[in-house]
């Protein structure tokens, strides 16, 4: 890979960045464009929660698989539904799929 | 007000990044890029997904072009967290330009994690800056030693995240628009991962905040941003 590509990828990831929190984020004002920023998170977090929990790398290209990930999460989920602090929750999902793992 | 627990949050976030920046160090390495050029990735592109994809690409044989495209691709949701997060982030236009660098899946995730609107600053900051140093110090560890610690993946650590991240949402979660847009979020992500290039299904789960609004109307004010905190910045 070259310097040229990389400083092309660097410019690109920065400028989305920029792009966000200069640009659009400054311009759209009023009620709709505040709900849906406050909406975003949630959605995208949720969005990259599935990736994370669902997708594989394949030979084929990426799909879905239930695995001892999912385990985990599910264990996290049920830790923050508890009412478990962050640390607590981050432990019990990497503790359950771990030993999911390790039993498998 | 006690200290808010962010910053020990952010740490602990900070160690588990380096496990997958130690593991992004010898990849790259190992898929061709200099010790210096790996280095460079992760200070000047920082945004963890984008780096793997493209060495991976370079890696398998793929040309530069795939590589920057697919980095980019996975790059462009940290545009949209920038949009949420813009009227939290004070302080002048060389300071926010800065700050920009730092918004990823972590650090908005520590931010939004926050009761109090007014610490969603501090938790992008903290979270950003902790990430931030742990990647490319991991990184750097990575790249010259040429071998990591171990597979991460044998401790949990890829489940840790999911989880982490479903933790610091939860404040979202409390409000009818917050549960639908991180429902039909997950849904859209999932049903997109076999169908679309890696990165698109996370842009298209922005669509659930869409949803969200017009399906059940907007979140409460509490977490709709006052106006812009502009007194008493640097």
């Amino acid at each position: 890979m070259s310097w040229g590509a990389i400083a092309l990828l660097a410019a690109g990831a920065y400028g989305f960045k920029l792009a966000g929190v200069m640009g659009l984020g400054r311009l759209l004002t009023g009620t709709w464009a505040t709900a849906i920023g406050a909406l975003l998170p949630p959605a995208l977090l949720f969005g990259l929660v599935a990736v994370q929990t669902l997708a594989i790398d394949t030979e084929e290209g990426v799909r879905l698989a239930i695995d001892a990930r999912l385990a985990g999460v599910a264990a996290g989920a049920i830790a923050v539904w508890r009412g478990i602090p962050f640390v607590g929750v981050v432990v019990t999902a990497a503790v359950v799929t771990g030993g999911v793992r390790a039993l498998g | 007000m006690s200290r808010p627990s962010y910053i020990r949050d952010s740490v602990i976030m900070g160690i588990a990044v380096g496990f997958f920046g130690m593991g992004f160090g010898v990849l790259s390495v190992s898929s061709g890029l200099s010790v210096a050029q790996t280095c460079a990735m992760s200070l000047l592109v920082f945004t963890g997904a984008s780096q793997f994809a493209a060495v991976s690409v370079i890696g398998s044989g793929g040309d530069p072009i795939s590589a920057v495209g697919s980095g980019l691709l996975l790059a462009a949701r940290n545009g949209l967290y920038g949009i949420s997060l813009a009227r939290h982030l004070t302080g002048s236009w060389l300071r926010r330009s800065a700050v920009a660098q730092l918004v990823i899946d972590e650090s908005t995730a520590m931010g939004m994690g926050q009761e109090d609107p007014a610490d969603i600053e501090g938790g992008v900051l903290a979270g950003g800056i902790s990430v931030f140093l742990f990647w490319n110090l991991a990184t750097l560890i990575g790249a010259v030693a040429g071998s990591s610690i171990g597979d991460p993946n044998v401790f949990g650590l890829d489940a840790a995240f999911p989880a982490g991240f479903i933790s610091l949402a939860a404040p979202a979660l409390r409000h009818r628009p917050g549960q639908v847009a991180a429902a039909t979020g997950a849904i859209i992500g999932t049903v997109a991962i076999p169908l679309t290039p890696p990165g698109l299904p996370i842009l298209l789960s922005a669509l659930g905040a869409v949803i969200a609004l017009l399906i059940v109307g907007p979140p409460p004010a509490q977490l709709s941003p006052q106006p812009n905190p502009e007194v008493g910045a640097e």
